[in-house]
């Protein structure tokens, strides 16, 4: 029997809260970890004895409450049974804290872009930046106003906070990649770029940094099997060599990465993510 | 009982097995073991030297001419208990051992004829003791107020678990992944070794007091320095070598090209042989080539066999006579129809538009002179290259020293390779951190391990109750 701890079993499920159509806040009982993460890392969790292992960025954490946060999009049938969780239930299996902490000092001025659910990956990072002193400007987006999330809370943590949306529902009408450019383009100085979200996003950031060599970390989010550096599934090739995201990473040099490698490499399982999916669906509506 | 010279008459007694053609179909277990009767005749082969030296030749000395009399006598269940005043993985060892190099290899009646099949008795004692559901929980010393940290649930780890909390040690065992056994549920597959046994052995540690908290990555989750601060006696590190190695040729990262570490956990620990039904997928590839020669190998391409491929290859740079497997398992894996492609290496892999391999170009060899291994190496012959369709790679030539524990306990002394550096008895360069199977020595065997945690048990002991 798990013990009971301050705040709830081990792995429980302390809060739930639908921040978009298909975007799930979840805040879960994990007390060391909840104690020990840094900004950046990630953990591994498996919903049940039968489920896959999947990397989820730990948003926030509370180490006296000794619960952590993480934000995670309806994609697969793990999102989705994720998804489907409510206070008081427990995920069998939660790994953690993995992956390198955020590399942070005072920068200067820095700016974090985050697109989609890659807002919630940049949260941690926007506050422990600016908690070392550097002044942040924070761009976040979203296809469309009602996608966005975070958008208070990264308010109160950034000095200047930019909003975008594809259809122009909300803030800036366009890509986070137009906001940098033109702040670029303005001759603001930029000491660093953090970019989080979706890979085509992260790889137009990065393009966008080049031309002036602006220091852009990104923070890739592989397909992973156990996550401590055992099986390679997260592998990219960073400046030409063979990375782990998983014990190397998950935050890379942007301007070194070989996008297209990992684009190719997370459609690995489409098919059969896609057949367990629907599976799971039927079986959900067959009851 | 028989004459001695009626008993060194008895052939050495058969194991059945599954038939090949079956057994691709499905990930039940191969050989299925004896039967009663063919154990206690096998065991009545055993001539019961005044000398034994198959007791020296095993890691972890179990009383082989003991055991084996008790089930000659018909005793089984007192054989398990036998079995198990030494070794806490009976049936585990009866399976996986390399027993022809080791117990076997320097059994007497193996010098005219065949040695006593001692590692299918042991598997027969501990299948009977489990089967029969009456599994022997040995009396444990009263608790010695001391508490010892076990890092890695696998072979080594188990067996120092064992040993001192029979010595009245306090054990938690910390386990990074979700399930406790390292390499006996990752890596080794369920027709070799099916994973109800490695539950029941783990079962049997917990019953004798040990604690296992798995989902624990020590290095991360808690520092080995934390343990020690948090009241631990004692640290035993056997966290495996767990890192896996790549060739480092053009289109290596391709997909549809595994490590064996991954294509193995996929398969083994996550079940991905029964996607859908379990969560994980894997590539059920038509053509698979698995590039080297070993046990690991071995396993990869008889399970890429049982996934549906239709060519499964073994790509190996030597020699069938070089190959590090064990015969039995090469045997296996020919029965089972996979095609051997010796003095063979890859050196591109080819992919299609959407980053899929779908050919390999592969080289032939030839052996030069014999390399720091004792083994010929192999020499590249010019102009020899040709390409292979294949849409499944799995890469098996071996593994690493995973960095995460090294890299966050400051004083711990590795070696350049990244292997911690220990005594034969496990002690490191810091004082109460005691190390122990894959990570000190390299990729060796379970039974090596195993040996392992055994001596660093009786160090720990002498440390600890002795104030050495």
């Amino acid at each position: 029997m798990r013990k009971k701890k301050r705040g709830g079993f081990l792995n429980e499920i302390i809060e739930k809260q639908d921040l978009s159509e298909n975007i799930v806040k979840l805040v879960i009982s994990s007390p060391t970890v909840a104690k020990k993460r840094k900004a950046g890392q990630f953990v591994v969790l498996m919903v049940d004895e039968r489920g896959e292992r999947i990397p989820l960025t730990i948003v926030d954490s509370d180490p006296e409450k000794g619960t952590i946060t993480l934000i995670l999009q309806v994609a697969g049938k793990t999102t989705a049974l994720l998804a489907a969780l409510k206070p008081g239930d427990r995920i069998e299996h939660l790994l953690g804290p993995l992956g390198n902490p955020t590399e942070i000092e005072n920068f200067g001025q820095v700016v974090c872009v985050g697109g989609g659910v890659g807002v919630g990956v940049a949260y941690p990072i926007v506050k422990a930046l600016k908690n070392a002193g550097n002044r942040v400007v924070t761009i976040i987006g979203a296809r469309t106003k009602a996608m966005l999330i975070l958008e208070e809370e990264l308010r109160q943590v950034s000095d200047k906070l930019i909003v975008a949306t594809d259809d122009g529902s909300y803030g800036v009408h366009g890509f986070v990649s137009a906001v940098l450019q033109d702040l670029i383009d303005r001759g603001e100085r930029i000491d660093r770029v953090y970019a989080i979200g979706p890979v085509p996003m992260m790889r137009v950031i990065c393009n966008v940094t080049k031309p002036k060599a602006v220091p852009t970390i990104v923070s890739l989010n592989a397909i992973m099997v156990d996550a401590t550096g055992m099986c390679g599934a997260c592998r990219v090739s960073v400046g030409g060599k063979t990375r782990f995201t998983c014990v190397d990473g998950p935050e890379f040099d942007g301007h070194d990465v070989d996008f297209d490698l990992l684009t190719k490499r997370l459609r690995m399982y489409d098919d059969q993510e896609k057949r367990s999916l629907e599976k799971y669906r039927c079986e959900c509506h067959g009851n | 009982m028989e004459t001695k010279t009626e008993r060194v008459k008895i052939p050495r007694q058969h194991m059945t097995e599954q038939d090949p053609k079956v057994r691709i179909t499905n990930f039940d277990e191969v050989p299925l073991g004896y039967s009663a009767e063919e154990a206690v005749l096998e065991a009545k082969r055993c001539i019961q030297c005044k000398k034994p030296g198959c007791i020296a030749g095993c890691p972890v000395e179990v009383d082989i001419p003991g055991f084996i009399k008790m089930i000659a006598e018909g005793d089984f269940i007192g054989a398990a208990k036998k079995l198990k005043e030494t070794n806490s993985l009976p049936a585990v060892c009866g399976r996986v051992c390399p027993q022809e190099d080791q117990c076997e290899k320097v059994c007497v009646l193996g010098r005219k004829g065949e040695p006593v099949a001692i590692g299918r008795l042991e598997r027969f004692a501990a299948d009977f003791e489990r089967q029969a559901g009456q599994i022997f929980v040995p009396e444990v010393a009263p608790p010695n107020g001391r508490r010892i940290a076990v890092v890695g649930a696998g072979p080594a780890g188990l067996t120092i678990a064992g040993d001192l909390i029979k010595l009245g040690y306090g054990v938690t065992i910390f386990e990074a992944l979700h399930k406790a056994g390292g390499v006996l549920v990752y890596g080794i597959p369920e027709f070799r070794l099916p994973k109800r046994i490695v539950e029941a052995e783990v079962d049997y540690l917990r019953k004798l007091g040990v604690r296992i908290e798995t989902d624990a990555i020590i290095g991360r989750y808690k520092t080995v320095d934390e343990l020690l601060e948090e009241g631990y006696d004692a640290v035993f590190l056997g966290v495996g070598a767990g890192a896996p190695v790549f060739m480092n040729i053009p289109g290596e990262n391709l997909s549809g090209i595994y490590s064996a570490n991954e294509y193995l956990t996929r398969s083994n620990l996550m079940k991905a042989y029964r996607f859908p039904e379990y969560d994980t997928p894997i590539a059920r590839g038509r053509n698979v080539a698995v590039i080297g020669g070993g046990n690991v190998a071995m396993d990869s391409v008889r399970t890429a066999l049982r996934l549906g491929a239709d060519n499964a290859y073994i790509i190996y740079r030597r020699t069938e006579v070089e190959m590090p497997a064990r015969k039995e398992e090469v045997h296996h894996a020919q029965e089972e129809g996979v095609q051997f492609m010796l003095l063979t290496n890859p050196v591109e892999y080819i992919g299609d538009e959407k980053g899929w391999v779908r050919q390999m170009r592969v080289q032939k060899m030839s052996l030069g002179e014999p390399d720091a291994s004792g083994r010929r190496s192999p020499v590249p012959i010019e102009g020899s290259e040709y390409l292979i369709d294949v849409d499944t790679v799995v890469v098996a030539v071996g593994t690493m020293a995973n960095p995460i524990i090294p890299s966050t306990t400051p004083g711990l002394e590795m070696n350049r390779r990244g292997y911690i550096v220990a005594r034969e008895d496990g002690g490191t360069s810091r004082k109460g951190i005691y190390a122990g199977g894959d990570i000190v020595t390299g990729s060796a065997t379970v039974i090596l391990a195993m040996g392992a945690g055994k001596a660093s048990a009786r160090a720990i002991h002498e440390y600890l109750s002795g104030g050495k």
